[in-house]
C-alpha cells in the first residue's frame, strides 16, 4: 500500500446555491460595472428597460475598481448589504 | 531514553507480547542476514531456557522470514517477535542488530548492549539472573568470541527511515494521507485526482515530503501564503507536497516559497494573471548566489529544457498555485490558447557575465542576496535577432522595433517587457559603454509615434478611435507616445550561450495597477 499526501488546501468548496427566483424584481438592485469598456452602455440600457417593465424598483450603480481583480472585500459588503438583487455586466 | 516505549508484538504463532510487565526484561532485535545475531542466537536461547520463568523475553527479529529462518536454524524454543514494520526498532533507537535492552521489574532500563561484548554481556545478564533469583546461569560463555561488532538496523536503512519517521507520532506532516491501493497506479490515480498540469508526477510520499522539508529551516505549518483564487492557505508542508510532485530537490524548496510569496501579493495579481483570457503566466527570474548552490543554468539553453532546477522550480509554483489556489484551466483559469509557460518558466541571470547592476540590485537588494523576481508576461521568448549591429545605439534601436509588437504595434503604454540579452550582444553594448539607462531611453526613442500614427484606419481597427482623434487638434496628433509609458517598464537582464547574436523578449501582460506589477521576494539563506 503507497501513501501519497494530498497537495490541495483539503477545503471542498460549500456548495453554491442559486438563490430562489420569485419570477419578480422588487426593491433594490445593484448595477455592478466591473470595468470592462463599455459595461457602463450595457448597464444604461439595461436601466432604462428595467425602469419601464418594474417601476417601483430602486437601482443603485457601482463601479470595480479594475475587472482584473476580485472586487474589494468593502464593495461586496457594500452591495449585500444595500440590495436585493444584482446584476453583474461584463462587455467588452 | 528516559521512558521505555510501550509496545505490543506477535510472535509466529500469533501470539501477543506486550511490554511492560511486572516482571524483569529482556528487550533485544535481530535479523537474520547478520553474522552476530546469528553466532548469539544460542545464548538468548539458553538465557530463555534459564530464565524464561521468571524474565520477560521480547526478542524481535526485523523479517518475518528472518524469524523463520532462525527458529529452524537453531531450534529455538525463544518465540520471536515479528516487527518487521520495524516500528518498534524505530522507537527504541535501535542502530545497531544485535541490540539487548535489560530492563528492571519496575520498567526502567538497566543495560542497553549494542554488538556482542561478551564480558559485559556476562555481567549484565548475571545480573539479570540475580535480579530474577533465578541463580547462576549455566551457560558456556568461553565458547563466543570476545567481541563482535553488530549491523546495520533495518529501521536506519535510507530506504525505511523517512517513513518510519513520518509514522513516528511527532511527524510535522499533516496533510490527508490518500491511500493508494495495491491494485491502483499512482501516476494514474493522481490524474484523475486532478494534481497534474498534464504531464506525470512524482508520488509525494510521506518519505520523500519529509526529505523535501528539510531543505526549509521554517516550521512545516507555517503558512507562507494564501493562494487565489481559493484563498487556499500554502503551508510550507503544502508547498514541499507540490514541490515533490513537480520533481524539485529539496534545496530548491527555498526558491519556490518566495516565488509563491511573490505571486501571492495584491501587487502581483496572480488570480488576475491565471484568470485572464490573454494567457499571462509568472515567469521567474533567480537572482544571488543561491543559482550556483542548485546549480541553475543560466547559460546555453538557459530559457528552454534540460535544467532540473529551472524545470522543477518553476513547475512547482504553477503545481502549488493549481492546487492551493484551485486555478484550474476551464476553471477560473480562462485562457484563449494557454501558453507553454504555464507549464514552467523559471531562470537565472548571469549577473557573472553582465556589466551592468543584476535585476535583484537594481531592485533594491544587496548583490549577496538570494531574490526571485516575478513578472506576470502573456508571450515569450519572443526572439531578436540583430547580427549586423555594431553600435549600442543601432542593437538598442533594433531592441525598439522588435518590441514595438508587443500585444500589437499600436498598443503603446499598454504593456511592459523583460529582455534577456545575450552575451554576445551584451559585449556590443560594452564596447559602446552602453548600460541598462542608454538601453530604455533608445527603446523609448525609436518606438515612439506620433499620436496620428496609432489610429485605426483600414488596416487595422486598433489604435485610437478616428472619432477621437478627429476631436484632437494638430499639436495634439504629432504628440510623440514612446512604447511604454515608463522607461522602467523595460526590465533587462543578462543570460544565455557565448554565441548567438539574438536577444529574447517576453511581453507583459496589463501592467501596473489595474493588472500586474512586478514582485521581488528575497528568499531564506
Amino acid at each position: 500500500m503507497l501513501t501519497i499526501l494530498d497537495p490541495t488546501d483539503e477545503r471542498t468548496p460549500p456548495t453554491r446555491q442559486v438563490t430562489p427566483r420569485t419570477g419578480k424584481v422588487t426593491g433594490n438592485v445593484a448595477f455592478l460595472d466591473i470595468s470592462k469598456p463599455k459595461g457602463n452602455l450595457l448597464l444604461d440600457r439595461l436601466q432604462s428597460l428595467l425602469e419601464v417593465s418594474a417601476p417601483g424598483v430602486r437601482i443603485n450603480r457601482y463601479v470595480k475598481p479594475t475587472f482584473a481583480k476580485p472586487a474589494p472585500a468593502e464593495l461586496r459588503a457594500k452591495i449585500a448589504g444595500e440590495n436585493d438583487f444584482i446584476v453583474e455586466a461584463l462587455a467588452d | 531514553m528516559p521512558q521505555l516505549p510501550p509496545f505490543l508484538l506477535q510472535d509466529a504463532q500469533g501470539g501477543r507480547h506486550s511490554f511492560p510487565s511486572d516482571r524483569p526484561a529482556l528487550i533485544g532485535f535481530v535479523k537474520e542476514d547478520c553474522p552476530t545475531c546469528d553466532a548469539v542466537m544460542p545464548l538468548l536461547e539458553g538465557l530463555y531456557a534459564a530464565l524464561g520463568s521468571a524474565v520477560d523475553f521480547f526478542v524481535a527479529g526485523q523479517t518475518a522470514a528472518g524469524n523463520q529462518l532462525l527458529t529452524a536454524r537453531h531450534g529455538l524454543t525463544l518465540p520471536l517477535l515479528d516487527d518487521s514494520s520495524l516500528k518498534v526498532s524505530f522507537a527504541y533507537d535501535v542502530e545497531v542488530v544485535p541490540t539487548l535492552c535489560v530492563v528492571g521489574a519496575d520498567g526502567q532500563l538497566q543495560e542497553r548492549l549494542v554488538g556482542l561484548a561478551r564480558d559485559e554481556w556476562r555481567r549484565a545478564l548475571e545480573g539479570l539472573a540475580v535480579a530474577a533469583e533465578a541463580g547462576p546461569l549455566a551457560l558456556d560463555w568461553e565458547s563466543y568470541p570476545q567481541w563482535r561488532p553488530g549491523c546495520g538496523s533495518r529501521s536506519v536503512d535510507p530506504a525505511v527511515a523517512d517513513r518510519l519517521r513520518a509514522q513516528a507520532e511527532n511527524s510535522p506532516l499533516r496533510a490527508r494521507r490518500i491511500e493508494v491501493g495495491d491494485a491502483d497506479d499512482a501516476f494514474e490515480l493522481m490524474y484523475d485526482l486532478g494534481f497534474s498540469d498534464g504531464l506525470p508526477l512524482v508520488p509525494p510520499t510521506p518519505e520523500r515530503v519529509l526529505r523535501m522539508l528539510e531543505g526549509t529551516g521554517r516550521d512545516a505549518q507555517e503558512v507562507v501564503a494564501v493562494v487565489p483564487p481559493n484563498m487556499g492557505e500554502a503551508t510550507v508542508e503544502k508547498v514541499a507536497i507540490n514541490a515533490v510532485l513537480a520533481g524539485c530537490r529539496p534545496e530548491y524548496l527555498p526558491v519556490v516559497i518566495a516565488g509563491l510569496q511573490a505571486v501571492c501579493t495584491d501587487d502581483f495579481n496572480i488570480h488576475g494573471v491565471m484568470a485572464t483570457t490573454m494567457g499571462a503566466s509568472p515567469v521567474l527570474v533567480v537572482n544571488g548566489p543561491v543559482r550556483h548552490r542548485l546549480g541553475m543554468n543560466m547559460q546555453l539553453g538557459v530559457l528552454g529544457q534540460g535544467n532540473r532546477a529551472n524545470a522543477s522550480i518553476g513547475r512547482a509554483l504553477r503545481l502549488a498555485i493549481r492546487n492551493l489556489g484551485g486555478a484550474v484551466p476551464g476553471g477560473t483559469e480562462r485562457s484563449t490558447f494557454g501558453n507553454p509557460m504555464k507549464f514552467t518558466m523559471c531562470f537565472p541571470e548571469w549577473e557573472e557575465r553582465s556589466p551592468w547592476p543584476p535585476l535583484h540590485v537594481e531592485r533594491g537588494f544587496a548583490p549577496e542576496d538570494s531574490v526571485v523576481t516575478a513578472f506576470a508576461m502573456s508571450s515569450g521568448p519572443v526572439l531578436m535577432v540583430d547580427q549586423d549591429a555594431r553600435s549600442g545605439a543601432h542593437l538598442a534601436g533594433s531592441f525598439g522595433l522588435c518590441l514595438e509588437s508587443a500585444l500589437h504595434p499600436r498598443a503603446h503604454f499598454a504593456t511592459e517587457a523583460l529582455m534577456v540579452v545575450s552575451p554576445e550582444h551584451v559585449d556590443t553594448f560594452v564596447r559602446d559603454d552602453y548600460g541598462k539607462a542608454e538601453i530604455r531611453a533608445r527603446i523609448q526613442e525609436v518606438s515612439a509615434r506620433p499620436i496620428g500614427e496609432l489610429v485605426a484606419d483600414e488596416v487595422s481597427a486598433v489604435g485610437l478611435k478616428r472619432a477621437a482623434a478627429a476631436a484632437m487638434d494638430a499639436t495634439a496628433l504629432a504628440r510623440q507616445l514612446p512604447k511604454f509609458r515608463r522607461a522602467e517598464d523595460i526590465h533587462i537582464v543578462v543570460a544565455g550561450a557565448e554565441a548567438g547574436k539574438f536577444s529574447a523578449a517576453f511581453h507583459g501582460w496589463v501592467t501596473g495597477e489595474v493588472g500586474s506589477i512586478p514582485v521581488s521576494q528575497k528568499m531564506e539563506d
